[in-house]
């Protein structure tokens, strides 16, 4: 399927697609009237502070907390021990591994979870976790993967029976022999070894809970920063034995997810069985520093990239290495199958006919986590490895990158395709979106002005990264996570007076789902998108759902809820026949009315449809215009696009400026236009934040360096470009309404393209590589070391 | 220790421990909780309020030390009612996603156009450097902010 143009169907009074609808959910965040997880005061509620670990890896000798447990104020203090007694010493991940809860036997990572103080007053219990005092016998912390699976490498995981090493996971994809083959009668071999540091998501909100279980009912409501909160109830059922439908969680405005909000936290279940002991309600909120040294790092991949190339410039293979960075228990949120997420979607936009892509994980003295940060399992690694391996591969063969791309980007008439690891790309315009976005930069003349300058001393470089994604998951039969297929659902209900609730389960953290969602009812029955309220984030009142994570939302439970308006659509159209004395056949649909074919003057509206629903149903047809509709998509969606960027290098300090940013995105149907082009802005930023300056690293004790945000830079307004967006649009012919997702899109496309730009600045010189963050110390040595060579 | 202040035009008085921050008070103590805590090392500016009108991390000034003075949180933002002019041009300009950082971004921008109702986007840009963002990359809280300078000075040229 080629780019179209896509235009509202409906009025902007009914506001369905397309129509940029200002957010409903500002009303209540410009007034200070969000309800986050830290806003939320029960009665007789506790404050909870957890003591961590200062070393990466040591044996516990002995725990005391007599000092802490005298505290004036202090309630109680719970240690493994204590959990170990009743089952919850360890938990388990979401890659099926387990984690410890508080540490038993040895700490496996700088601010690892070993006991929790719960106290009267936040204050008092900060106070008292730092008076607990631990007996370590310090162990070698391993600090890198290269470390750990050398072979008298200390092991991280002697909890684990059976386990001789720190190899964490080994899978593999694509055709070994054929990519060999390939390469063996290849003109041209392009090498790129690479690291993606770790990273952090790091939404302005932190992780927090606030528990509150009812001994004498054993009913659990847990108020928690959950961005998969139906999956949550489930692991908490399985971890704490609670029978499943005493469990309500429920999560309230999130200040922003990222992928951080996806996991299960110690902090989590030490809150829940506080509470359930104490009877109290107990509150836990992350600082920033335990948010940043303890939960849902991201990345940490090595990569070694290979492309087979011929002299005329077409690819004929790939070849990739990685070993990633696992921390110290292997937590990645990912579906089952794929020990690296979707990692081998790395061919990219390109054509060829095989690849092979080798992976292999270890354990390390880190912190867990392996979140997909605003990214869909590892989409985010692939598409940089490929985009910087292909950029050098035209330098390599003195064509222009543009160029090289064209030359190997799928065509337009290959769509459904079959790549070589195994996915099959619904739909795309590769091309079209490179040649958009080479005409807003205006490509040629800026390649002159590079060259011009070059010849003034100045260096000006120019990056592309022509990205694919893969996004949407599941369908099903190929995607799970612990064992729970990746649907999910939408529950719709039309009320007598043409005004509807509709109940996902998914959670929103700042996409704006209570806008888009009632978009998508709009268009589907005509009910004005105001009328229509949306409910999320409550297990006890949305229907099952994996949750909002790997750009999920519309692709999923978007279809979802058009496959549900359509299923009352048509059962309306029943009830219109009724009131109309007409034959279903006969009835045309026209925004909100059905009206006999030819005859638009004797119509009914969805409104007068709804009231007849409980007035006056047909006899024979169950009463009430409601449904709920599991979605399982057919496949997954894969939305692209093409971004340059034009940067200025200073030659005497390294330091460079982003001077132009042009993003052409292509989503496919937008529910939401504003909204869809406020996500890219935020991708943007923080594609440039990963490339630039954002990045989490440790000394060779395993001492945490990036720690707060002095170390941990986030970019401001002052340093984030200025971006220019475009987009071609190419609906996904599988889903209902043609849309692909674009949460995610940024952050996975842009990285490639700020850091191509750098290194075009410099590859005259001879450099082919710098690792993110491409900051001005690593920019200096590199020209230094160029100059010196 | 006893302390009086004004919030949002209203006078609280309390007992408060000295090393209370001033976050902690206007969120516990006054029950305000549109003032937000993001870090601990007074880094990230979601938990700024105007101190008798000038943007001051409420999480790096002790309770006490705002002992007689005037605090405007994002509460004491409407006038007579109505949202002001910067609350309307955020919704406007799509200014916000998560609106975590939302109240802060305000205040520093009402702040901003009392002392300069013109200011450039360069001066935007500087004026909110001291807080973060995660979701919009700031481009359309920078629109937003210029957006209610100018319908503030029309507002006062008419
Ligand atoms: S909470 Fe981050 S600056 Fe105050
Ligand atoms: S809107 Fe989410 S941090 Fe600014």
């Amino acid at each position: 399927m080629t780019a179209t143009e896509h235009r509202p169907h409906t009025p902007p009074e009914i506001g369905g697609l397309g129509h940029s609808r200002k957010r409903v959910e500002d009303a209540r965040f410009i007034e200070g009237r969000g309800n986050y997880v830290d806003d939320i005061e029960l009665p007789g509620m506790l404050h909870m502070a957890i003591h961590r670990s200062p070393v990466a890896h040591a044996r516990i000798l002995s725990i005391d907390t007599s000092e802490a447990e005298a505290v004036e104020g202090v309630v109680a203090v719970v240690t493994g021990e204590f959990l170990a007694g009743y089952n919850l010493a360890w938990m388990p991940t979401l890659s099926g591994d387990t984690q410890a809860v508080l540490a038993t036997d040895k700490v496996r990572f700088q601010g690892q979870e070993v006991a929790a103080v719960i106290a009267t007053d936040r204050y008092v219990a900060e106070d008292a976790a730092r008076m607990i005092h631990v007996d370590y016998e310090e162990l070698e912390p391993i600090v890198n993967p290269q470390r750990s699976l050398e072979d008298d490498a200390p092991l991280i995981r002697d909890d684990k029976e059976d386990v001789e090493s720190n190899l964490c996971y080994e899978w593999d994809s694509g055709d070994k022999d054929g990519t060999d083959a390939a390469f063996a009668g290849a003109d041209k071999i392009v090498t790129l070894q690479t690291h993606y540091p770790r990273s952090h998501p790091s939404p302005l909100e932190t992780c927090g809970v606030v528990a509150d279980v009812n001994p004498a009912t054993s009913q659990a409501t847990i108020y928690m920063t959950s961005q998969a909160p139906h999956a949550h109830r489930t692991v908490f059922a399985l971890v704490a034995g609670l029978p499943e439908q005493n469990i309500r969680i429920v999560s309230p405005d999130i200040g922003g997810g990222f992928g951080n909000k996806v996991p299960v936290y110690p902090g989590y279940v030490v809150a829940t069985a506080a509470s359930l002991v104490i009877g109290k309600p107990v509150k836990w909120m992350e600082t920033r520093t335990e948010n940043l040294i303890s939960t849902g790092f991201a990345r940490d991949y090595y990569m070694k990239g290979e492309l087979a190339v011929s002299n005329e410039g077409k690819i004929l293979g790939l070849r990739v290495d990685m070993l990633s960075d696992q921390g110290a228990f292997y937590a990645d949120a990912q579906p089952t199958k794929f020990r690296a997420g979707l990692f081998h979607i790395v061919t990219g936009s390109y054509d060829y006919p095989v690849a092979h892509v080798a992976t292999r994980g270890a354990y390390t003295n880190k912190a867990p986590g392996g979140v997909a940060y605003r990214c869909s399992f590892r989409v985010t690694e692939a598409s940089y490895l490929i985009e910087r391996l292909v950029q050098n591969a035209a330098y390599e063969l003195g064509m222009d990158p543009a160029e090289f791309r064209l030359k190997n980007f799928i065509q337009p008439d290959q769509f459904p395709y079959h790549s070589p690891t195994g996915f099959v790309y619904d739909s795309g315009d590769y091309e079209a979106a490179l040649r958009k976005a080479m005409g807003m930069v205006g490509y040629d003349q800026i390649q002159a002005e590079k060259e011009q300058a070059r010849k003034e001393g100045k260096l000006v470089g120019i990056g592309i990264a022509s990205f694919t994604e893969v996004v949407g998951a599941g369908h099903g039969e190929d995607y799970d996570i612990l064992g729970l297929k990746m649907f999910d659902s939408a529950e719709l209900r039309v009320h007598p007076t043409g005004k509807a609730i509709l109940k996902l389960g998914v959670r929103s953290q700042g996409q704006g789902h209570e806008t888009t969602f009632a978009q998508i009812v709009a268009e589907e029955l005509g009910i004005p998108a105001d009328d229509i309220k949306i409910v999320e984030g409550d297990t006890d009142n949305t229907p099952y759902g994996l949750g909002t994570y790997a750009s999920r939302s519309t692709p999923v439970a978007g279809a979802a809820t058009a496959v549900i308006s359509r299923k009352l659509r048509e059962k309306g159209k029943k009830i219109a026949a009724h009131l109309l004395e007409a034959s279903e056949e006969d009835l045309t649909w026209d925004n909100g009315k059905f009206h006999v074919a030819g005859d638009p003057e004797s119509a009914v509206t969805i409104q007068d449809v709804a009231f007849a629903a409980y007035t006056n149903p047909p006899p024979g047809l169950e009463p009430g215009l409601e449904g709920v509709h599991y979605y399982d998509p057919p496949n997954m969606t894969y939305p692209f696009g093409s971004y340059i960027v034009v940067v200025d290098v200073d030659p005497e300090s390294g330091q460079w400026k982003v001077r132009r940013m042009v993003a052409v995105d292509d989503c496919g149907v937008k529910i939401n236009p504003m909204i869809v082009e406020g996500q890219i802005h935020g991708g943007l930023a923080e594609g440039y934040a990963m490339s630039s300056m954002q990045y989490i690293t440790f000394d060779e004790s395993g001492n945490c360096i990036g720690s707060n945000f002095m170390d941990y830079l986030i970019p401001t307004a002052w340093e984030t470009p200025r971006f220019e967006l475009g987009e071609t649009v190419t609906p996904s012919p599988h889903h209902p309404f043609g849309a692909k997702g674009v949460g995610e899109s940024a952050t996975v496309g842009s990285p490639a393209a700020y850091v191509n730009a750098v290194i075009d600045a410099l590859q005259h010189l001879g450099v082919t590589n710098i690792d993110m963050p491409v900051s001005p110390d690593r920019v200096w040595a590199a020209m230094e070391k160029a100059n010196s060579g | 220790m006893n302390i009086t202040l004004t919030v949002n035009g209203g006078e609280h008085t309390a007992d408060v421990e000295p090393r209370r921050l001033l976050v902690d008070f206007l969120r516990s103590t006054v029950g305000l909780k549109g003032t937000h805590i993001g870090c601990d090392t007074t880094s990230c500016g979601v938990c700024t309020v105007l101190v008798d009108g000038t943007p001051v991390k409420s999480c790096t000034m002790f309770a006490v030390q705002a002992n007689g003075r005037s605090i405007t949180t994002v509460e004491g933002l409407k006038q007579n009612g109505d949202l002001s002019a910067i609350q309307k041009a955020f919704k406007e300009e799509h200014g916000l996603q998560c609106g975590f950082c939302t109240p802060a971004m305000m205040l520093v921008g009402t702040a901003l156009i009392e002392e300069n109702p013109d200011p450039s986007e360069d001066q935007i840009r500087w004026a909110i450097s001291g807080n973060l963002c995660r979701c919009t990359g700031y481009i359309n809280i920078v629109k937003a902010i210029m957006a209610a300078a100018e319908t503030t000075r029309e507002g006062a040229s008419s």
